[in-house]
């Protein structure tokens, strides 16, 4: 399969992006700076760009359509966080997150979706959070971001059915990485006892549950968003 | 280069292959694209601007996407003919 996968920096994206390469997948990257760990595959392409400048992702997307000739699989893990109190939040911070995961996410399975349709072909994955269904104080407008990726992927599913792409999303559960840094040991412990299953996830259960989206078999699975853990 | 209704009127032609009711390119500049008058559903509609996308940006080189907030509209779609297309795509270009 050709996938492309954003925020391959690290954490998660870089564990899905060394998961793809090592079963021979030719893997297509992206963040805002330049992986350390890039040069190690042969069959890795790293494009360094921000994720809602839509003109260089037009040229990376024009880029892939030339060097590939198409896109099997998207998926859309870029995402910032801030951990703070609305009352605490400035509008610039409101900006950034929106503009990395929702319309970052938007971007890339708009013009996704222009590849893969040419092949009657597509997998989209989403990421969202567990902060949704949760409503977590103090990510309100990290869980506003990701909500609006729930309504997208739902939405999309509807508008790319018709050229055989599916749409779906998978909420990560409390994972330790850079993205829950800040937060208080109590206050992760408190989470997990929401969850059906008290652990935190692993890279390996994300990992399992985009295999499962980009399957061919998969191809009547739309529209749905998978929350691990049990939420 | 091709100008860019030419580049539009070539894939019409092409994309009436897929079509039952081919659209009619008789009128040239004032071919209809969609809405009244038109013969291609949303779906098509969308798909043949994707294309018309892409063989503009092979002519010439470009990675222009073809969005507007009134695409759809009946009223003031920059896409209702060929004609209004092709102006649309070459104040693109020229931005």
């Amino acid at each position: 399969m050709i996938i492309l996968i954003t925020g391959t920096r690290k954490g998660i994206g870089k564990a899905i992006a060394e998961h793809f390469l090592a079963h021979g997948d030719t893997v297509i990257g992206c963040s805002r700076t330049l992986p350390d760990w890039a040069e190690n595959f042969s069959n890795y392409e790293h494009f360094t760009l921000d994720v809602s400048d839509e003109e260089k992702v037009l040229k990376m997307f024009g880029k892939i359509r030339k060097n590939y000739g198409g896109l099997d699989a998207l998926i859309n893990n870029a995402g910032i966080a801030s951990m703070n109190h609305s009352l605490l939040t400035p509008i610039e911070t409101v900006k950034n997150i929106f503009s990395t995961n929702t319309i970052g996410t938007f971007l890339f399975c708009r013009e996704a979706a222009k590849i893969m349709r040419k092949k009657k072909f597509g997998r989209i994955v989403n990421f969202v959070t567990f902060a949704v269904p949760f409503k977590l104080e103090g990510e309100a407008s990290y869980a506003a971001s990701k909500a609006a990726i729930v309504s997208l992927t739902e939405t999309l599913a509807r508008e790319y059915a018709d050229f055989g792409i599916t749409v779906n999303a998978v909420a990560p559960p409390a994972i330790q990485t850079d993205l829950i840094r800040g937060v208080p040991e109590e206050k992760m412990n408190r989470l997990l006892q929401r969850q059906a299953i008290h652990r935190f996830g692993t890279f390996e259960d994300v990992i399992n549950a985009i295999e499962f989206f980009l399957r061919k078999e998969s191809d009547f699975v739309t529209g749905q968003v998978l929350y691990l853990g049990g939420v | 280069m091709k100008e860019i209704n030419k580049i539009i009127l070539e894939q019409i032609e092409d994309y009436n292959d897929f079509l039952e009711t081919k659209m009619d390119t008789s009128a040239g500049n004032d071919t209809i694209l969609f809405g009244r008058g038109g013969v291609i559903d949303s779906v098509d509609f969308v798909t043949l601007l994707l294309d018309i996308e892409q063989a503009v940006n092979d002519e010439y080189g470009t990675h222009i996407a073809i969005s507007n907030s009134r695409a759809m509209s009946q009223k003031n779609s920059p896409f209702r003919t060929v004609g209004t297309l092709a102006e649309y795509i070459k104040n693109l270009l020229e931005e």
